[in-house]
């Protein structure tokens, strides 16, 4: 088989100049070659996944493009502190849950893969429920994401990756908007001992803008579980409005990377001190929690 | 020990076989003794060398006879049926799986001479659901109990090893749990479904798949044989493909289905394309299984030649599967339209 992988088109910008116009074409001709080489590559499978199922190829080309726009054009995601990421090696992204439909997991995503320096790939650690749906599974895994299992977080840490978790899972997402901005529960620290025996730092992260996408005004709760869900939510635009309400409202986002809190001096077997895993789960959740407060002070405007 | 007298129990079928002509050409053995409860076929007689073929059912009593006359000292156990239809129905196919092997442990236990046991035993016991870790190692529990079919046999089989296990601790026992054979000679219900032209899989999933290429089945159940490797073992290849990859690069078509239309196309299989798989097969093919191969690198010392996809791409050069759709096709419309597009933007 002749291997035809062509350069990787460049993310170029979708329109250029009009003074420009041989340079145009070539820019052109490049995107074509390189997305005909791509359908060429997927219609014989010519791409390799890793063990979890993660598609680099996929996730480059067709999983991440639709999100692009919304990430720079409709949440203007500012992401701050990127530098805290580190650009080798493994280390845990533990963030706040919010905004009903989990946006704020795939532009933290987003934000990692296309501002971070090294362009890493965030491998996040997802509820059952998703790995249960038909397609929405087939996608996270082909994402690079996994189910949140210790098993799965201490692979993917000690092969260097990413993982992300958000440990209020459904309590934090699917909350009412009055709560909005305060931590939940932060689970029994499952993340914090992956870390522990992994010895990777652990990043904080807090997001601030998607607790406003989707204000959940009321929960369905008996219809929910009717259907096997864990919530139902109502917003001021749906039901109401139909199919439009599924549209996000415009909020500007803060993604704030925090100083990263070194595991890797406590040893391996400080995973089995529930006492430190239970004050490190603290000192996480106290920290997002503090940087929420700092954000939202000086944050002008929620549209802004 | 260096075995001198190798009892092969399911010698009829490729596997069995290749293992006991292999076996014929260590020196230092001086039997083989084929057991299987139907002869093998024309073609693969002929290849078993000096390998005593003995027609007996596992099942039965004469298994223990031959066990001790011959003193046989290491017994590979492979008898054990993933397929009801080859086996003459799931009823059948059950007994011959577990009653089988209680009736060779039974033998092995009695026979003073046998110091080592070799199993083949399957992955399947791990079970397939959504919610597996990515990758299990010897020491998980399935997430969800196989309720029936192969993986429940399997399941049972190691329950009675590890029984016979505590009653004859002098005796080396290893146990490999396969992933899925391919390879150009394999002939499995996985094989067949590849084969098919138009293949269904259940709308909305894309399982990870791992196999293991036929030529490093054979080493492991070899080396299993000839060295002594107490313990529990994942055999798999390096690398995982997902289903959709497999058939295209199968060159076939893929063909989703809802999932509630399964029970029929699962029907209609097993009635025009005499595919016939079972609840955990189909389990299997929507939520896959991936295993972690440390143990046998690390302790069993063999690292499978074949990845994953090199395995499969070696299944489908073998069988000659010709692609629906031709890569150097595909290659040559690709340069087509490229040249008519610079063509185009020249005027």
């Amino acid at each position: 088989m002749i291997p035809l992988r062509g350069p990787r088109p460049e993310p170029a910008p979708p329109v250029a100049a009009a003074d420009e116009q041989p340079r145009v074409e070539s820019a052109l001709e490049r995107r074509l070659a390189g997305g005909l080489a791509f359908l060429r590559r997927r219609l014989t499978g010519d791409y390799t996944v890793d063990e979890f199922g993660f598609d680099p190829d996929l996730t480059d080309h067709v999983i991440m493009p639709p999100l692009r726009p919304l990430y720079e054009r409709w949440f203007r995601v500012e992401a701050i502190g990127l530098h805290n990421v580190p650009s080798t090696g493994g280390a845990l992204v533990v963030a706040n849950h919010s905004g009903t439909v989990p946006l704020d997991a795939l532009m933290t995503g987003v934000a990692l893969r296309d501002h971070h320096p090294a362009g890493r790939a965030l491998r996040m650690l997802a509820a059952d429920l998703v790995f249960t749906l038909p397609v929405v599974g087939a996608v996270a895994r082909k994402a690079g994401h996994t189910l949140a299992c210790n098993p799965d977080a201490e692979r993917l840490l000690s092969a260097g990756e990413i993982a992300g978790v958000w440990p209020e899972g459904f309590k934090g997402i699917g909350k009412p908007f009055s709560e909005r901005y305060k931590l939940q529960r932060f689970g029994r620290g499952g993340f914090v001992s992956a870390a522990l025996r992994t010895g990777v730092p652990i990043i904080p992260v807090s997001i601030v803008g998607a607790e406003e996408i989707y204000p959940m005004v009321a929960n369905l709760a008996t219809l929910a579980r009717l259907l096997g869900l864990p919530y139902l939510p109502i917003t001021p635009t749906f039901p109401l409005l139909g199919p439009l309400g599924l549209i996000p409202l415009p909020s500007k986002w803060l993604i704030d990377f925090g100083e990263p809190i070194e595991t890797a001096h406590y040893g391996a077997g400080a995973a089995d001190d529930p006492m430190l895993v239970f004050n490190l789960t603290d000192q996480v959740r106290e920290t997002i929690q503090q940087t929420l407060f700092t954000l939202l002070a000086q944050r002008r405007s929620v549209w802004s | 020990m260096t075995p001198k007298v190798v009892l092969v129990a399911g010698v009829s079928r490729y596997l069995g076989a290749r293992l006991a002509r292999t076996l014929c050409d260590v020196p230092s053995i001086e039997r083989v003794i084929g057991v299987d409860a139907l002869p093998p076929s024309r073609e693969l007689r002929a290849n078993l060398g000096r390998t005593e073929f003995v027609r007996a059912d596992i099942r039965n009593p004469l298994i223990g006879k031959v066990i001790t006359t011959a003193g046989v000292d290491t017994v590979v156990h492979m008898n054990i049926r993933a397929a009801p239809h080859d086996s003459g129905g799931r009823s059948s196919m059950k007994e011959m799986n577990v009653i089988g092997t209680m009736q060779l442990l039974a033998a092995c236990q009695k026979a003073e001479t046998v110091r080592r046991l070799v199993v083949k035993s399957t992955t399947a016991v791990y079970g397939s659901s959504p919610r597996d870790p990515a990758m299990f190692t010897e020491t998980m529990e399935p997430r969800s109990q196989p309720s029936s079919g192969y993986a429940k046999d399997a399941m049972e089989i190691e329950g009675y090893i590890r029984g016979f296990a505590r009653r004859r601790p002098d005796v080396t026992l290893s146990v490999l749990r396969f992933t899925n054979f391919i390879g150009p000679h394999v002939a499995s219900v996985l094989t067949e479904y590849f084969a098919m032209p138009v293949v269904p899989t259940v709308l909305g999933f894309d399982p990870r798949l791992q196999v293991l290429h036929e030529d490093d089945a054979l080493e492991v159940l070899l080396r299993a044989t000839l060295h002594e490797l107490p313990g529990v073992f994942n055999v798999g290849a390096d690398g995982v493909m997902l289903l959709s990859q497999a058939i295209r690069r199968a060159g076939r078509v893929g063909l989703p289905l809802p999932g509630f239309t399964a029970g029929i196309v699962d029907w209609a299989l097993g009635h025009a394309g005499g595919l016939d798989y079972t609840t955990e097969q189909r389990r299997f093919l929507n939520h896959g299984r991936v295993v972690d191969t440390t143990r046998l690198k690390a302790d069993f010392g063999y690292r499978p030649r074949y990845t994953t996809l090199e395995a499969f791409d070696d299944f489908v050069r073998g069988r000659n599967l010709r692609p629906v759709i031709d890569p150097a096709r595909l290659a040559s419309v690709q340069a087509h339209v490229l040249r008519l597009t610079r063509r185009l933007g020249r005027v």
